[in-house]
């Protein structure tokens, strides 16, 4: 009787069809909306509040938001850097303990599977975190290899903290060290008697970081950092998915599987994406000596460009959701919009595009085609863009170390 | 220090064949052996004092094509020898006896079935002939060479008429005790029959997945399928090889096991520049042509590290499990079975398909089968020199015996298997047992770390539908190139596949002479 009671406590209980993050009593306390979605199975606030509220604490002050449903694996073992090394298109050989790096993995056709990053956490142990769910081909990859693969998504209670202010605010929480700490760098320390593992990394483009700890004392440190709110000195504010997405478009983040398919889910001939083709291009590592796809990577870099995912710049204020394009108005179909945001911080509708290209170049103008509702009725316009080099939003503030105070 | 044009790894017939028509071409090409010993899994090896034996007792289709181009016969390698009578073998001496068209020991009707079969067995065999000797096109690539040898193959297969194509189509794949329960009524004659399309493989008379593609493979070579053993032995074709390649300037050196291929990062892409020996030792060559088994060259030899990951898989998934042992007896005259005047054919001991299929059952599930099946032939009755006089040796290929036993092969193990192998060999032989001198038995897992074949399995890989043609051992290397710039493969594992054939080394000599 006692081991049926002590099962029940570890299975999943029926009634939760989404699963709650260790911070879950928090998180649900702060999300007044009620406006929930699935992340990874878990469940996630899409917006606390108010949105413009949201993406204004991650631009302009301090914002916070539960990290864990990201797929999470430790990698270790004595042949995990041969093992990283053949996955990726990066080479990790280079990146030293207590740094994370930008990664894309590919099928042996050079097509991608998914992109993450990797954290040398020390020597010779490293943390990928992913966007999808990656265990079988991580599994697969590993045969033959003396490594150790097991996924931590469940068992890391991971926060970002993100924009101007939140230096400021770790530092507050009384988070020592932060000042040392560089873009991409990784800080082991403690805080109120537990481990946080910390990292200058994130999604927003701006200054920022990651804490990472055990599930057990997430709500601790939730509860350490919104106190720093309590002081009155800085606002902190929890965010959901929804300002996410409108700054890591502003940052030129792209999302596998919404801005391209990744090889996996790709059915048709034709429908994956290599690195050069959705703006990776620079992260990959020619000179290794060899990672899965780079044969076709080197054949594809001498052939001329076919298609690029482009961070494109539309005129005007209506939005282009999953807006055509074409090479003029009414002209011929030259891609689409994947995804688009009005960006309030730069005035502007910025979006990320499948863009075709013509003889290695890409159309000479592109003219959106947007459809719109005025007063519950169909509306349609053009609107020119403009493909931007650089990422819409960057500051610099990003990676100065130590960061300004406020 | 010496460098070489071509390294080739291994010298059984496939790296000597390979060897010769390279050198004959002016390369400079070096074979290493692990072994002391030409041959691979068909060295002749004496196993008692004055007795010799080879795994691989006979020859069925031997490249008439490379005997040809070789002249091997001029070194004493004559294929042109009588082929073998096929007797399959009953404990009261009713025999069914095959050779050619000839057959004996059966009813009229099956007479009659058997001639029409075999003539049409024979016409599919020789439509296939000439894609034996070809390189297979690659999958997705429609260049001109490659689109001929479809075009070719599916134009024999119309010039068949439209009656036959349909045959073709329909029986290729076929499990062969389908196409023998249409075709005959002796359960012997059955037996016998489909034992060609079985044997080497993990697949019984009920298998799904081309064992009579495979039988067909076996009809090719100009006997149609029938055994021999070569005038002076299996050794001579050894002999003949040796002679031929190194007279042509190849260097062999035996006893030299390679422990790595090596691998070089070029700008574009990976390239082997050479090997490594166990010894330590490197050897420089601008081109290294590995015939061990697919798994060993790439997962051992190569390294999984210099590999793709899909491509690892799909070699890490080939299926290679050796399900033939070996037996050995050196006998002090000559056998004696139940009704038959002499021991001098290839004999069968299957009375009829469930007794394979039920041998098949036991060692799927990872046992000994409980009554095992096996081909028997006594190559001293052919060669003296295998045996003193008046001595003689038998050899036998038993099936089915797994290479992972379920509570691992042991010296035990082994000997209740020889056991049960002898007492299955006396129910035909009574006397047999009082004239052995010495045996020897070679579970799968003796052949493979005898002969450095992965899972001891004849063929490297399975042939099977999935593991033939473009897909042999599979796609992006069933051309004898592969990822590895440099680096070539043409072992039983390439196409068209194993057994003592040799268009393998054939082919992918072609293909590096282009």
């Amino acid at each position: 009787m006692q081991s049926v009671e002590q099962e029940k406590t570890t299975l999943h209980d029926p009634d939760e069809v989404l699963k709650h993050s260790p911070f879950h009593e928090q998180v649900e306390k702060h999300c007044r909306l009620r406006n929930w979605m699935s992340w990874n199975g878990y469940l996630t606030a899409r917006v606390y509040d108010t949105l413009a509220s949201e993406y204004f604490a991650i631009r302009s002050s301090c914002s916070v938001m539960d990290l864990t449903p990201m797929e999470k694996y430790r990698i270790t073992g004595p042949d995990a850097l041969k093992f990283l090394n053949r996955l990726v298109v990066r080479d990790v050989s280079k990146l030293k303990p207590l740094r994370v790096t930008y990664v894309a993995w590919c099928n042996d056709e050079g097509k991608v599977l998914d992109d993450g990053t990797i954290f040398h956490l020390e020597e010779g142990e490293y943390r990928l975190c992913s966007q999808h769910h990656q265990l079988d081909w991580l599994l697969m990859s590993s045969l033959g290899m003396d490594v150790t693969i097991v996924e931590e998504t469940h068992d890391v209670a991971a926060l970002a903290v993100q924009g101007p202010t939140s230096y400021s605010v770790l530092c507050a929480a009384g988070i020592n060290g932060l000042d040392k700490l560089k873009l991409f760098g990784i800080l082991h320390t403690e805080l109120n008697g537990f481990k946080v593992m910390v990292s200058r990394t994130g999604y927003t483009g701006d200054l920022g970081y990651e804490l990472w700890t055990e599930p057990v004392n997430g709500l601790d440190l939730w509860d350490v950092i919104f106190s720093v709110k309590d002081s009155g000195l800085y606002d902190v504010r929890a965010i959901g998915l929804a300002a996410l997405e409108m700054v890591r478009i502003e940052a030129g983040f792209i999302m596998p599987g919404d801005d391209f398919n990744t090889a996996e889910t790709a059915i048709r001939a034709g429908h994956d994406r290599s690195p050069f083709e959705i703006g990776l291009g620079w992260v990959i590592n020619f000179d290794k000596p060899h990672f899965t796809g780079k044969k076709a990577l080197q054949e594809e870099k001498g052939r001329s460009i076919k298609r690029r995912l482009v961070k494109l710049l539309v005129e005007g204020n209506k939005p282009p959701v999953d807006s055509f394009l074409y090479d003029k108005k009414k002209g011929q179909r030259v891609g689409t919009i994947k995804s688009q945001i009005w960006s309030p911080i730069l005035k502007a509708n910025l979006t990320l595009a499948d863009i075709e290209y013509h003889k290695g170049k890409p159309p000479a103008e592109i003219w959106a085609e947007i459809y719109y509702q005025k007063e519950l009725e169909w509306q349609v316009t053009w609107a020119r863009c403009r493909i931007s080099k650089d990422p819409f939003w960057s500051h610099p503030r990003r990676s100065v170390t130590p960061p300004e105070r406020f | 220090m010496h460098h070489y044009d071509t390294i080739i790894i291994g010298a059984g017939h496939n790296g000597l064949i390979c060897s010769a028509y390279l050198a004959k071409k002016g390369h400079q090409v070096l074979v290493l052996e692990a072994s002391d010993n030409l041959g691979g899994l068909a060295e002749t090896r004496e196993f008692h004092p004055g007795f010799k034996a080879s795994v691989a007792h006979s020859i069925s289709n031997f490249s008439t094509k490379v005997a040809k181009d070789l002249n091997l016969s001029a070194y004493g390698f004559t294929n042109d020898v009588s082929p073998m009578t096929t007797v399959g073998l009953n404990a009261s001496g009713e025999h069914v006896s095959l050779n050619g068209l000839e057959i004996e020991g059966v009813g009229v009707e099956d007479v009659k079935s058997y001639k029409e079969y075999r003539q049409l067995m024979q016409k599919f065999a020789n439509l296939l002939n000439p894609f034996w000797h070809k390189t297979m096109p690659r999958i997705g690539d429609n260049s001109l060479p490659g689109v001929m040898t479809f075009a070719q193959l599916g134009l024999k297969l119309r010039l068949l008429g439209k009656e036959d194509m349909g045959e073709f189509m329909r029986i290729a794949t076929l499990p062969a005790r389908d196409l023998m329960d249409e075709n005959f009524n002796s359960d012997l004659l059955k037996a016998v029959l489909s034992w060609d399309g079985l044997i080497g493989s993990k697949m019984a008379p009920r298998s799904p997945n081309a064992t009579v593609l495979a039988l067909l493979f076996r009809m090719t070579g100009e006997h149609g399928g029938a055994h021999i053993i070569p005038a002076e032995g299996i050794e001579s074709l050894f002999i003949a090889l040796k002679e031929v390649t190194e007279r042509a300037g190849t260097e062999i050196r035996t006893g030299a096991r390679v422990s790595e291929i090596l691998i070089q990062a070029d700008e574009s892409a990976l390239k082997t520049n050479g090997v490594k020996l166990a010894t330590g030792e490197t050897i420089t060559a601008n081109r290294v042509v590995s015939t061990t088994d697919p798994k060993r060259t790439f997962l051992e030899l190569v390294g999984i590290e210099n590999l793709e990951i899909e491509f690892t898989n799909r070699i890490r998934r080939l299926r290679c499990d050796g399900y033939v042992a070996k037996l050995h007896l050196a006998l002090n005259g000559e056998p004696k079975f139940s009704g038959l005047d002499k021991p001098d054919g290839r004999l069968i001991i299957a009375p009829d398909m469930d007794a394979i299929e039920f041998a098949f059952d036991d060692a799927k599930y990872g046992e000994c089968s409980k009554q095992p099946v096996m081909e028997v032939v006594i190559p001293s009755l052919q060669n003296e020199s295998l045996a003193p006089v008046g001595q003689h040796v038998l050899s036998a290929h038993v099936m089915y015996v797994p290479y992972e036993l379920k509570n691992s092969w042991t010296d035990q193990a082994r000997a209740v298997l020889e056991e049960k192998v002898i007492d299955t060999l006396s129910y035909y032989a009574p006397d047999i047992k009082k004239q052995i001198l010495c045996s020897e038995l070679l579970t799968p897992l003796d052949l493979e770390q005898r002969h450095n074949v992965t899972s001891g399995h004849w063929h490297h890989t399975e042939l099977s539908l999935d593991q033939m043609f473009m897909m042999r051992p599979t796609y992006e290397v069933a051309q004898y190139t592969t990822p590895i710039l440099g680096l070539y493969v043409c072992g039983a594992g390439s196409h068209p596949g194993g057994g003592l054939m040799g268009a393998p080394g054939h082919n992918a000599a072609h293909e590096m002479l282009k």
